[in-house]
């Protein structure tokens, strides 16, 4: 697993771009975005090393933040999401013993426990993310239907996402 | 010790999430307290750049649009010149040059990064320290205000926007000169908030709001928008109107960079009052 794996690296750097570049610019709803990048934490192989898990998050927030200038609320919340996701794996394959080596999708987990999987983590992603950025709990139902609302187009972007690299990411 | 080290070697994972999550919370507080001194922000050398580039090839799709605005600020520009009026009579008002000391002077930059769907936005504007641009300078368009300057680098600045939580300008009415203060609550990006209007003044739907010229940041009668509505809110004794902004935030693509020259003297001197009290 440790050995560069050059097609992460490339989902890398592509989900930065279209993230800042094109996403953050589109205004869905009036006030929503969809967070698309963290796509790539949720793509990680089952087995990824914990300490790589978390600091490849961690890297991948704080670029975001340094585009949007946005204090570095996406890596607190990109770091507290992966830190849930193996927990969240082991809950949705019902721990069923893998071989470590899958990459989550349509395939490997099957449709409905792909979306549970990846909204759960989506909405806590984007709990933290909101509630770091407006910094306290004034305004909370407004806050509330922004987590919700950009959760469903985030969810939805993943899902397409999840779709299009399933046959480049499994091995 | 040994088991100490097992012990964490065992959790390591917990670990060093709670490592990654205190050095993150702890960048986001060490901004909270002071921002100019913040190192993560997108008019660094890496970002600027990207940002530039994309805008390069992306500003030939609104090519139309910008040449059209600048059409019209023009036109307005000529029409205020002074060869466009005559002076009847030059007996009664005679200028000594020295009564009129420039207080503002403006330059123009691009924006090459922009948002209004967050709580608090901002621009990243192509103009920076090499361009005598510095923090605590306006931001303001043609047709009304952008915001104020925050980080500044080489090359490029970011500017904090008017949809922004910590942003208050002061404003006033401009039919009767009433003074409030204008801030954004979310949501709507085209509808601020004017808050601290007495009860006893009159509103109109339509009412021309302008910027008061009490603040150190932007010249006066700089347009805000138009009341379009109003009420005094539970628990407050003056009225809070809602404002329809006339600057579409979304659609910008050049501001002026606004530098008072007597800005530090004022704040020197309102400071110095406060102080001696």
């Amino acid at each position: 697993m440790l050995r560069m794996n050059w097609r992460f690296v490339f989902l890398f750097a592509g989900l930065v771009l279209v993230q800042v570049l094109i996403l953050n610019n589109m205004m869905l709803g009036g006030y929503a975005n969809p967070q698309l990048y963290i796509l790539f934490v949720l793509i990680l192989p089952v087995n990824v090393p914990g300490w790589l898990l978390l600091a490849s998050s961690f890297v991948l927030g704080l670029i975001l933040d340094a585009f949007s200038d946005s204090m570095a609320i996406h890596a607190a919340a990109t770091v507290f999401m992966a830190f849930c996701r193996p927990a969240m794996i082991r809950f949705v394959t019902g721990n069923t013993v893998m071989q470590g080596q899958e990459v989550p999708s349509f395939s490997v987990f099957g449709g409905f426990s792909l979306i549970l999987y990846a909204l759960a983590l989506i909405l806590l992603h984007h709990a933290v993310l909101f509630f770091l950025e407006i910094f306290h709990f004034a305004e909370f139902v407004q806050t509330l239907s922004r987590i919700v609302i950009s959760a469903g187009l985030t969810l939805v972007f993943t899902i397409i996402g999840f779709a299009l690299l399933e046959r480049s990411f499994s091995n | 010790m040994r088991n100490l080290f097992r012990f964490i070697q065992r959790y390591h994972f917990f670990f060093l999430f709670l490592v990654f999550g205190t050095v993150a919370m702890a960048l986001t507080a060490s901004y909270q307290s002071d921002h100019r001194a913040f190192f993560i922000h997108s008019a660094n050398a890496v970002s600027g750049k990207i940002y530039q580039a994309f805008d390069d090839v992306t500003a030939y799709l609104s090519l139309k649009q910008v040449n059209r605005q600048l059409l019209n600020d023009n036109t307005r520009l000529l029409n205020r010149q002074r060869e466009n009026f005559v002076i009847t009579d030059t007996d009664v008002f005679i200028s000594a040059d020295s009564i009129f000391q420039r207080r503002f002077s403006y330059m123009h930059a691009r924006v090459i990064n922009n948002s209004v769907t967050r709580r608090d936005n901002y621009l990243t504007l192509n103009k920076g320290l090499n361009h005598g641009v510095a923090p605590d300078m306006g931001v303001i368009a043609a047709n009304g205000v952008v915001g104020i300057v925050r980080n500044v680098s080489a090359n490029f600045s970011v500017a904090m926007s008017v949809l922004h939580s910590d942003m208050l300008v002061s404003v006033k009415i401009k039919k009767n000169d009433h003074i409030g203060s204008l801030h954004w609550e979310g949501n709507n990006y085209r509808e601020a908030h004017m808050t601290y209007i007495p009860p006893h003044v009159e509103l109109a739907m339509g009412d021309t709001i302008v910027t008061s010229g009490y603040s150190v940041v932007f010249p006066e009668n700089i347009l805000i928008g138009t009341i379009k509505d109003w009420e005094i809110r539970r628990g407050e004794t003056f009225f809070t109107a809602t404002i329809d902004l006339a600057l579409d935030l979304n659609k910008i693509s050049y501001a002026y960079i606004v530098k008072n020259l007597m800005q530090d003297e004022q704040k020197e001197l309102e400071l110095s009052v406060t102080s001696d009290i």
